[in-house]
């Protein structure tokens, strides 16, 4: 798998989901609208920027997605746009949500990578080779390569095809 | 594995096996490879003898637990699966707590999709207003979660039930949407790290005092995908709502579950709740541990967390000089609203006057913390200080309602919570603390101790409060 877009980078670590999707918007749980208020107590800008830069791979500091299970947390970075996040380390309900409802995450553990991105520039990530590649700092740096268990997930797009298959199987 | 057998063997310690013999019994057989408690549990409920951290599973649960927030998004999943009837009706609890009594119309709608799905399905364990209650003060108090249980929830503080001696843990609304149907949840086997905390609590000092000191020691990533296990003389001292307020937070250091080995008082405690047949486990002895983590409870004194992460923990001493004022206090929630809180909390305030700058709200945790308190009299203790006594909701913790921020105020919370805009406005600031500094902050319309507004802890004797 290759996923290439711009970057806009959120440099800070403990993001939690409350910045990411805010509980006054859980009234809803549509795509559209909770992407509507996605990063809103983080940078009430974030859709204009991410607009303005065209950037689809969102990249921030570790244990993205601290705090409260709300699916709606990945759901709402999907449908804003993005279709892969990079960070040094993810909270664990965040990163089995994201798995679950298809938002492509990474975990990059090479600081110098943190150090060099800045909004705007063109990564790319090989998921397979295991390495993401700044292509306008034209520097390539590890990721994390998936368990087997989570690419059986993955590879059949997700937790629900996974169930139904599993259905099948056991009832 | 027969965890009973297996307690009744001689442990290795008493054999005096040394250590590269022991080392060959581990791979041998595991019936010799000692297990933690929530090892055991996961173990038996995917049907395995034995397993190792790292390792996926498939297990089977025993509770699956979603709310008025996430139960939507799970009974959407649950529908795409495309089987007609849930795995088990009476093993699935719908709790409508969040935005409850409903708050907007749209919070009206999806308390309806999930109250229309219950009746659809025949779910047993249903709580609607006027008898719900906040989910993680509810399902233990009328013991729907009992000792060994495997239970996972829509709600990150699912963690909370690990007081019981239960492995519980929050996930998102997919992996209930697919429970839902097939009674069975994916399980990445985590490490576990041991607590030890040795000593005596000094009055006012409670569970939420050890479990925001714990975090302030470990960080908010501390325990990412990991249990925390909490042992020692000051747990077994702890009564099981303190247990329950310490387990709750786990998710705060990023835990994946918080959990304490049952004991006589977990026993006493679901004796009267918990109908069904339960098993008790317990971690070995030669249990294996990611790490331990010791902390002396005598010099501890009550904690404050500063805006905007729990693990940003200081002493009350400290603190109080700095004199912060706040502009509300909340006591409650499903970290601190059960009976045991509200009686401290009240033992403060009986005959005193919360600061005319500050208002107050009480949430009890459900109808019955409700009833009990009315009966002790401490809703009249409550409402003659001035507080505001509200129906069980989750309300304020989350910014829900019923006590939201305004730009710039400050807030002193018994929640689990202080990220930036929790609880309103994104330039409002929360404080966490435990019920006892809550209600002498109320009453002193600034961050203190009991102690600092000449409250007595109950049982305490004026030489004791001395000693350092």
């Amino acid at each position: 798998m290759i996923i290439d877009g711009k970057a806009i980078v959120y440099n800070r670590d403990n993001i939690n989901t409350d910045e990411i999707i805010p509980a006054r918007y859980l009234s809803t749980s549509d795509p559209d609208q909770l992407a509507s208020h996605c990063m809103e107590d983080l940078d009430k800008e974030f859709l204009k920027t991410k607009k303005a830069l065209a950037a689809e791979i969102m990249v921030t500091g570790s244990n993205m997605g601290c705090g409260s299970s709300r699916e709606h947390a990945p759901i709402a970075i999907k449908h804003a746009g993005i279709k892969a996040v990079v960070a040094p380390s993810y909270a664990r309900i965040f990163f089995r949500n994201a798995i679950n409802t298809g938002l492509a995450i990474f975990e990059c553990k090479d600081p110098a990578f943190y150090k060099g991105v800045k909004h705007g520039d063109g990564l790319k990530i090989d998921a397979d080779g295991g390495f993401i590649e700044n292509m306008t700092a034209g520097k390539k740096y590890p990721i994390q390569k998936i368990p087997t268990f989570l690419q059986e997930i993955i590879g059949v797009g997700g937790l629900v095809p996974y169930a139904k298959a599993l259905a099948k199987k056991t009832r | 594995m027969g965890s009973n057998w297996f307690n009744k063997e001689p442990t290795l310690a008493d054999l005096k096996i040394k250590e590269p013999i022991l080392h060959l019994m581990l791979c041998i057989g595991d019936e010799w490879m000692g297990m933690t408690i929530a090892e055991k549990i996961l173990a038996d409920k995917c049907g395995k003898a034995s397993i190792v951290p790292g390792e996926f599973v498939l297990a089977s649960v025993d509770v699956a637990l979603a709310n008025d927030i996430t139960a939507p998004l799970a009974i959407k999943t649950f529908d795409q699966i495309g089987i007609d009837k849930v795995f088990d009706e009476t093993k699935i609890a719908l709790v409508l707590d969040h935005f409850t009594p409903n708050k907007d119309i749209a919070s009206a709608e999806q308390s309806k999709l999930v109250r229309e799905f219950a009746r659809k399905h025949k779910i047993v364990q249903f709580w609607d207003t006027g008898r719900v209650g906040v989910e993680h003060c509810l399902l233990p108090e009328q013991g729907i979660v009992a000792p060994g249980d495997l239970v996972i929830g829509a709600d990150s503080h699912t963690c909370t039930y690990g007081a019981l001696g239960a492995f519980a843990t929050g996930m998102g609304s997919t992996d209930l949407g697919v429970a839902f149907a097939l009674g069975k949840a994916w399980f990445k086997v985590p490490e576990t790290i041991k607590f030890v905390y040795s000593g005596k609590l000094r009055p006012w000092v409670s569970g939420k005092d050890l479990i925001l000191h714990t975090i302030s020691k470990v960080g908010v990533d501390g325990a990412n995908y990991m249990v925390m296990e909490f042992t020692g003389p000051a747990i077994d001292e702890l009564d099981m709502a303190g247990r329950f307020t310490m387990c709750n937070m786990a998710i705060e250091a990023g835990g994946k579950a918080g959990i304490v080995n049952p004991d006589a008082k977990t026993e006493e405690y679901v004796k009267g709740s918990v109908s069904r047949k339960y098993k008790l486990y317990k971690s070995d002895p030669d249990a294996v541990y990611a790490g331990t983590i010791e902390i002396d409870c005598n010099k501890l004194e009550p904690q404050v967390s500063f805006p905007h992460l729990p693990s940003n923990a200081r002493p009350i001493s400290e603190v109080a000089a700095m004199k912060i004022p706040v502009d509300q206090v909340v006591i409650g929630s499903c970290t601190n609203g059960r009976i045991e809180d509200l009686r401290i909390a009240a033992s403060i305030m009986k005959g005193r006057k919360v600061h005319e700058g500050v208002r107050c709200i009480v949430l009890p945790g459900t109808q019955q913390v409700s009833l009990d308190a009315m009966k002790e009299g401490l809703f009249e203790i409550f409402l003659s200080a001035n507080c505001a006594v509200t129906t069980p909701t989750c309300g304020p913790c989350l910014g829900g309602h019923s006590g939201i921020l305004a730009r710039g105020e400050k807030a002193l919370s018994t929640t689990n919570r202080n990220f930036i805009g929790r609880m309103g406005d994104t330039t409002s600031e929360i404080y966490l603390a435990s019920p006892a500094i809550a209600a002498a902050t109320a009453l002193a319309g600034h961050i203190c101790s009991p102690d600092d507004i000449g409250a007595k802890a109950k049982g305490t004797t004026a030489k004791r409060r001395g000693t350092p």
